[in-house]
């Protein structure tokens, strides 16, 4: 957490407690925030044609870099947007389906802002953050997702 | 010079490695370290187009000037999220 703006950039290969994730905003921005956005990206369950069900996503990250960009984005958000304080928290190794990948946590004044900073963290988080998911299906295979495909 | 170079996702399947340690000389760009790669491991050669590389954790063209002790990273498309 960074100590200057109470911001949460994080990944752990432990589940995403999303209640902790509302409990940082809260914390850090209830009082003076009036639009909260979150969104949670979470393992969808699928069904391959020939490799059968999902059962798990598996993430991969250059953790050193991928957390540096992760910060460098909050920083770029902040100069976008009028934020009180935000979340990032990406999950590595095994996600089952069901299970949250990644949350992100926009506290802002109005909803406008918190809306749009949440789209762009989150659309830019996949753009160019080095993690990478390989997905694992019931019949043995496994594929890493190229999302050019 | 001693590079280190770190393999993930799919690149590291394919070349069977996390870290691959090449000894290269002075002033060796990108560009022939990619080279250099494919002749070592020719299965990356199919995908190599579509790859990324940075240096010490920053994304870099591919005529960046290698310096010893630099960390060089293969960033194939990021699947994130």
């Amino acid at each position: 957490m960074s100590a200057e703006t109470g911001d949460l950039v994080q990944l752990t290969d432990q589940p995403i407690d999303a209640d902790r994730v509302r409990s940082h905003l809260a914390r850090n921005g209830g009082g003076s925030s009036g639009g909260v956005c979150i969104f949670e990206g979470w393992t969808r369950g699928e069904v391959h044609p020939t490799h059968g069900p999902l059962l798990r996503l598996e993430y991969q990250a250059y953790s050193q870099m991928a957390i540096e960009m992760m910060r460098k984005l909050a920083a770029d958000a902040r100069a976008k947007w009028q934020i009180v304080t935000l979340v990032i928290v990406h999950r590595t190794g095994a996600v089952p389906v069901g299970e949250p990948s990644v949350i992100i946590g926009v506290a802002s004044g109005h909803r406008a802002e918190a809306f749009a900073a949440c789209r762009w963290l989150i659309d830019e988080l996949k753009q160019s953050v080095p993690i990478w998911k390989k997905e694992v299906w019931a019949g043995g295979e496994s594929t890493w997702v190229n999302p050019a495909e | 010079m001693q590079i280190n170079v770190l393999m993930f996702g799919p690149v590291r399947d394919l070349v069977g490695a996390e870290t691959v340690s090449l000894d290269l000389p002075a002033g060796t760009v990108v560009r022939e370290l990619q080279g250099v790669l494919i002749e070592r491991f020719p299965a990356l050669r199919a995908g190599i187009t579509a790859v990324r590389f940075s240096v010490n954790r920053e994304f870099v063209d591919d005529d960046r000037v290698l310096a010893d002790g630099d960390e060089v990273a293969i960033i194939p498309p990021v699947s994130g999220g």
